[in-house]
């Protein structure tokens, strides 16, 4: 094939004429984020939609394109880059991507476009809908919670003599990729190894496999594929004098790591010491606010009615808000619930748990108790929030940039293995 | 390689794949339900994985995995349905049959199930029992109906004839779909035409596709034509699946002959030898008219070999019934179907004229472009030039339905405005109009001199219309339709891409959360970026179309919104309703 001329963002570019244009693009040092794709996939996938660009004018997937002469693209405008984003973030919503407490972390191609793409959290309301985690497969677990329904598995994991092994099941936002443990079973262990690898998420696992690499150790912990990895914290205002600031900050339905977490900033503690004076808070063991503050940072989601109160004290005491933390961000852990009615879950704590007492018959209930809500809410459903830190917990790097930034201005942005979900 | 077709009635030149639906609606229709051992057994004689055949059957709702009853009855619940009582009508039959909606009653004599417009939509409310249609019900005619079901009486003994409701035709004999039809007369022209010629007379006349898209019909046709495969394929898309649209049924119904003329004459121009017509599932009761109508047309030489007495132009048509499932319409997951998988659009990599049915190269036309391709012979270009307006000539058919005195079939002159058309249906007080079904555009009934043509591009002053108008007085709540729609998009869309799958799915809780008082500013501007975002990046028309109503209804509404949130404004705390959210803890409070 001969090469042919193309444009990215009016820039001019050179490639075999043919070449799918999310390769020809990285060919030339430009990254478009793509999830499904496959290289060798022909006619390509075109199912997760995250390489979605404007072509000849017209919005497409990137993976479904290829390059020839005088091909014009649009990238990186400020509404196709949030887009993507939006395309990703669907994805976190849909699913119960519960990153701290999922085997393929580091490793997962979802969470890596997350990273890439700077997402703290999703502007879509997660779904929380109940899945299925199958077991039946007798050397894979299917891992329903976190499928992406990309379609590589069913296009590419056949036995040999051409049965398919997984096939998308239902319709609609009822679709599943469904496992045939028959033909599964016919799979050769290299076979089945291939399998759990393409899966660009946890979905599918390799029974009885060891972890081999620790977290913050894995493919995607370390270094962005992007040359020019830049994630800012914020448009904040020029750099100021280091005026001395007021914070606050809370627990709500978290585990208290986020807090352990900003103390892991060792000596450069003292600095922060000098800068700020910390009002309510289990730093100070304030338990009521005694005079309004600048910044407020609030760790854990809403699961009781008490959460809901406290955070709304704290947006009305505090000028600016910032929640840090999975479980703030969106529920996080104690959000694995939220998928199951509360009464299921209640019963199961008190009157059917091995440790609950034989003949039980009571679920704790009292005027003097916080009320227990109907599924654990993340704190921007609640209250208007500033900034969101993710990470469980958030690296104290990150958070202390977010604070600095927030109350003292001056650009500041995040490196890329500062910006986690786990 | 798979081995070929050995179906009654399908092709030799059809792999055996190609007939797995019918397979399963054998089944479906024999034992109430796709058992595991029919799976098992349709996976041994296709070589396929039992997965596979599973993900084909459950992609398709007229399919069951669970016994499904002896009698399936699926009530519709389009808005249409909706607006005239849906809920009354499932109380009837519940009350009478025993069964919850969506589940079998204990005898397992009736299933009782919901289903998107079953294409009645003038005769609401309607229902189908066994694939018969039953019109005009009340819950007498309810209970009458199961009580003779349960003696023994069949469906199809009892059910209604649908009335075809033509209700308007261009005066002074300017009707073209209606006018008196001669089987052949359009093919007898052929020789004289050549295809060349027919493909001229396209052009000349401007005929666009009638699907929705208006792709003209002559560049498709020329598309295929001027490929050099030796095997093409003609498809005629009857998947009318478009809520509050039922104007192919009536004219398969009331016309078939022109309609499978136009077939004929289209594999006659690109020089194909097999048509297919695939019939929605929920239009099954058709089935013998169109069988009946093949057989007349084969009996008097217009399908078979050498058609209309041309030497060596053989073409034939078989019917393929769908099984439940809109994206079907979409060409491309129509294609799917026919070849026996999920109605899954394609990429577009390829147009079906390139490679299509079997990787085929394949004209799929609408039902109305086929008719309308035969009535242009039978017409000639200068008399069907004459009706409508220049640019835009010719006529439409529309299904009105909704508030108004008259639903049913109108056949307006392009040009007609929509202030006509309302006083010709006699329209009830109404407030906005929803043309082309749920995906298309919402108006407000104010803009009443806007006109139906195709002289502007969607956006435009002249509406294009698909095929649905549908009415909505005052007294009907803006949100609760736009709640049935994205519930409609939501179970019809085939999953496989983000955008639509899950977009439907978070449009769907956004508006529930608008309509229990929960929205804020915020929640409307998500909607329309959200809205924008699915249409931009989904991967076929469901998806794009999805929520266009739904952003228009908020551009073109504004003080109906504006009223909903007048109290918000400005907060920092977002609405919560905690009374709702300790609900279900409060259950455990102790009684005293």
């Amino acid at each position: 094939m001969p090469t042919c001329n193309f444009w990215i963002d009016g820039k001019q570019y050179t490639a075999e004429a043919g070449t799918n244009l999310v390769d020809a693009a990285r060919a030339n040092g430009i990254f478009i984020p793509s999830l499904c794709y496959f290289p060798h996939l022909d006619p390509p996938l075109g199912t997760c939609r995250t390489c979605t660009c404007q072509i000849n004018g017209r919005y497409n997937p990137a993976c479904t394109e290829s390059v020839r002469e005088g091909l014009k693209v649009e990238v990186y405008t400020p509404e196709l880059v949030d887009m993507r984003k939006a395309l990703v973030e669907m994805m976190f919503a849909e699913g119960n991507h519960f990153c701290p407490a999922c085997e393929k972390s580091g490793n997962c191609d979802l969470q890596h476009m997350g990273y890439e793409l700077g997402i703290s959290t999703s502007r879509f309301p997660h779904l929380f809908q109940d899945r299925l985690i199958d077991y039946r497969p007798e050397r894979l677990v299917l891992e329903h919670n976190r499928c992406i329904k990309c379609r590589r598995c069913v296009e590419e994991v056949f036995t040999a003599d051409g049965h398919r092994v997984f096939m998308y099941l239902n319709r609609g936002n009822e679709t599943v990729v469904g496992i045939d443990y028959e033909q599964a079973a016919r799979l050769s262990d290299a076979e089945t190894r291939q399998a759990a690898k393409i899966c660009p998420t946890g979905a599918i696992l390799l029974r009885g496999k060891t972890l081999a690499e620790p977290f913050g150790n894995r493919t995607f912990d370390l270094h962005s594929v992007q040359s020019s990895y830049q994630h800012p914290i914020s448009e904040g205002p020029p750099a100021t004098p280091r005026k001395k600031k007021t914070i606050a900050t809370v627990s709500l339905a978290g585990c208290f790591g986020c807090h352990m977490s900003m103390l892991d900033i060792d000596t450069e503690f003292l600095e922060v010491a000098e800068l700020v004076t910390f009002n309510k808070s289990p730093l100070t063991d304030i338990k009521t606010f005694t005079q309004r503050c600048d910044l407020g940072i609030v760790e854990g989601g809403c699961a009781n009615a008490e959460n809901i109160e406290t955070l709304r004290t704290f947006r009305e005491m505090c000028d600016i808000l910032v929640v840090m933390g999975e479980c703030a961000l969106w529920g996080g852990v104690p959000a694995l619930r939220n998928t199951f009615p509360l009464g299921e879950c209640l019963e199961e704590a008190y009157l059917h748990s091995l440790t609950s007492e034989p003949g039980e018959r009571t679920i704790p209930y009292s005027e003097d108790l916080p009320k227990i809500l109907n599924r654990v809410y993340g704190c921007h459903e609640i209250v208007e929030v500033d900034y969101l830190i993710p990470g469980c917990p958030p690296a104290a790097s990150h958070i202390w940039k977010v604070v600095k930034s927030l109350l003292w201005g001056g650009d500041d942005s995040l490196l890329y293995a500062e910006f986690k979900y786990d | 390689m798979s081995s070929p077709s050995t179906f009654p009635g399908y092709f030799p030149v059809e792999p055996a794949r190609s007939q797995l639906l019918a397979e399963l609606w054998q089944h479906q229709l024999q034992a109430g339900y796709i058992s595991a051992a029919a799976i098992q057994a349709l996976a041994g004689r296709h070589h396929l994985s039992a997965v596979e055949v599973e993900g084909v059957a459950s992609f398709y709702h007229f399919f069951h995995r669970q016994p499904a009853g002896r009698h399936t009855i699926y009530l519709n619940n389009s808005i249409l349905a909706e607006l005239r009582g849906f809920d009354q009508l499932q109380a009837a039959f519940e009350t009478a049959t025993g069964a919850r909606i969506g589940t079998v009653d204990p005898t397992g004599t009736f299933g009782l199930f919901t289903t998107p417009c079953i294409g009645l939509s003038d005769q609401e409310p309607a229902a189908l029992i066994d694939f018969y249609p039953f019109t005009h019900l009340t819950t007498g005619k309810v209970q009458d109906i199961v009580q003779q079901l349960q003696q023994g009486a069949r469906a199809a003994d009892l059910c209604d004839h649908p009335a075809d409701h033509i209700r308007y035709t261009p005066p002074a004999g300017r009707t073209i779909f209606f006018a008196p039809y001669a089987r052949g007369e359009a093919i007898r022209q052929l020789p004289a035409l050549g295809p060349e010629g027919v493909l001229e007379q396209l052009r000349i006349a401007d005929l666009k596709g009638r699907g929705g898209a208006f792709f003209p019909t002559h560049k498709k046709w020329a598309a295929c034509r001027a490929t050099e495969d030796a095997l093409k394929f003609i498809v005629c898309n009857a998947d009318e699946g478009e809520p509050g649209t039922f104007k192919d049924r009536v004219l398969l119904h009331s016309q078939p002959g022109s309609v499978l003329e136009g077939m004929v004459v289209a594999g006659y121009t690109v020089g194909a030898r097999y048509g297919i017509l695939y019939l929605r599932g929920e239009y099954r009761w058709l089935a013998p008219t169109l069988h009946a109508e093949i057989a007349a047309f084969r009996a008097a030489g217009l399908l078979g070999t050498n058609v209309g007495g041309m030497p060596g132009f053989d073409f034939d048509i078989r019917l393929e019934i769908g099984a439940g499932a809109y994206v079907c319409g979409e060409e491309t997951a129509l294609l799917e179907s026919l070849e026996g998988k999920r109605g899954e659009p394609r990429t577009k990599w390829f147009y079906p004229v390139e490679k299509g049915y079997l990787q085929r190269p394949t004209v799929i036309n609408n039902v109305e472009t086929f008719a309308a391709a035969t009535r242009l012979l039978q017409l000639g270009t200068t008399a069907y030039l004459q009706r409508g307006i220049p640019g835009s000539a010719g006529t439409k058919l529309i299904s009105v339905a909704g508030d108004c005195q008259r639903p049913g079939i109108y056949e307006i002159e392009w040009g007609m405005t929509v202030g006509e058309l309302l006083d010709l249906c006699g329209a009830q007080d109404p407030f906005f109009l929803q043309v082309s079904g749920p995906s298309g555009e919402c108006i407000p009934a104010t803009a009443s001199d806007r006109r139906i043509s195709l002289l502007d591009l969607p956006g435009g002053n002249d509406i294009r219309c698909g095929g649905s108008f549908m009415i909505f007085n005052r007294g009907r709540d803006l949100v609760s339709i736009l709640q049935n729609f994205a519930r409609f998009f939501k179970h019809e869309s085939c999953g496989v891409c983000t955008p639509c799958r899950a977009g439907n799915f978070l449009i769907e809780r956004k508006l529930e959360r608008l309509q229990n008082g929960l929205a804020d500013r915020h929640d409307l501007e998500d909607l329309k970026s959200w809205g924008h975002i699915m249409k931009a990046t989904s991967r076929c028309g469901l998806g794009k179309t999805a929520t266009h109503t739904l952003v228009q209804a908020i551009e073109k509404f504004p003080a109906y919104f504006a009223a909903r949130f007048a109290d918000t404004d400005n907060s920092i705390y977002r609405k919560f309703d905690l009374a709702a959210a300790v609900a279900d803890y409060e259950k455990y409070k102790p009684k005293s």
